[in-house]
């Protein structure tokens, strides 16, 4: 009884919560003023950390909210803001054949919506919804420090070398 | 919870993406509309990872979400210098290589 009630939340808590991460990717393609679609996007990352907590990953949501909605979105509006003058509607966002997306993406969405049917169709994602514990961090940090050391260190290097990358470029000289 | 759900949440913000990365002009939004996309992958690993019993899809998303910093990065620095070479950050305008 416990566990179907918890599944019900759960059910409608992903339902509201999906419905404004769609708006929300919805407006950041369609919107015509860059500062306003990074403000959707700001509302479709945090959605994806609420996911993230439903999916019972706390860690990687709590990443998601500091990376994204804190470091991605401000490098964002810091570009918006160097590259153009004003803050303001701008008409011509979209280039010339901007509607042949439109069926691009649906053709690609009917397609991988009858994989994932077809493939999972009414799979439970976890058998108990009542025993589905958050995962811990300890876990996490065996996994990364352990079988997956190497793509960590290439991460790193990565990262250091779009560090300096970014500083290169951007640097007047 | 079905294992579907999340996956057609994920595909729906992956074909949205697509779309803003297609008809979008500025580079910045077709940077944004890749984070779409990046977040919709993160999505679908955390989806298998609960499906799986298993934590490797935690760690990978880890991993996406840093190579997405990088990105942003990298790519912002790259929209900055064209927009002071050119003075427009309008990827129509950008062809160069055009023969």
């Amino acid at each position: 009884m416990l566990a179907a009630d918890l599944l019900v939340a759960q059910n409608i808590g992903f339902g509201i919560i999906s419905l404004l991460m769609i708006v929300g990717a919805l407006r950041v393609v369609t919107v015509s003023n860059v500062v306003h679609a990074a403000l959707w996007l700001v509302v479709v990352l945090s959605g994806a950390a609420a996911q993230y907590l439903l999916l019972s990953a706390e860690f990687v949501a709590v990443t998601q909210v500091l990376v994204y909605v804190g470091a991605v979105m401000v490098l964002f509006l810091f570009g918006t803001m160097l590259t153009r003058a004003r803050i303001g509607a701008e008409g011509d966002l979209n280039n010339k054949n901007w509607a042949l997306g439109i069926p691009v993406a649906l053709v690609m969405f009917g397609v991988m919506a009858w994989v994932i049917i077809d493939g999972f169709g009414d799979e439970k994602l976890i058998d108990n919804p009542g025993e589905m514990s958050q995962v811990p961090v300890q876990l996490i940090s065996d996994d990364i420090f352990g079988p997956y050391l190497l793509p960590f260190w290439a991460l790193s290097f990565v990262l250091l070398i779009a560090v300096i990358g970014a500083i290169v470029l951007a640097r007047k000289d | 919870m079905l294992t579907a759900q999340f996956l057609l949440l994920g595909a729906v913000l992956f074909c949205i993406g697509v779309y803003g990365v297609l008809a979008r002009k500025n580079a910045v939004m077709v940077l944004m509309s890749i984070e779409l996309i990046l977040n919709s992958v993160n999505l679908n690993l955390l989806a298998f990872s609960v499906r799986n019993g298993s934590v490797d899809g935690n760690t990978f998303a880890l991993y996406v979400i840093a190579i997405a910093a990088a990105e942003v990065g990298v790519g912002l620095a790259m929209v900055l210098l064209i927009y002071r070479n050119r003075r427009t950050i309008a990827l129509d305008d950008l062809s160069e290589m055009k023969g």
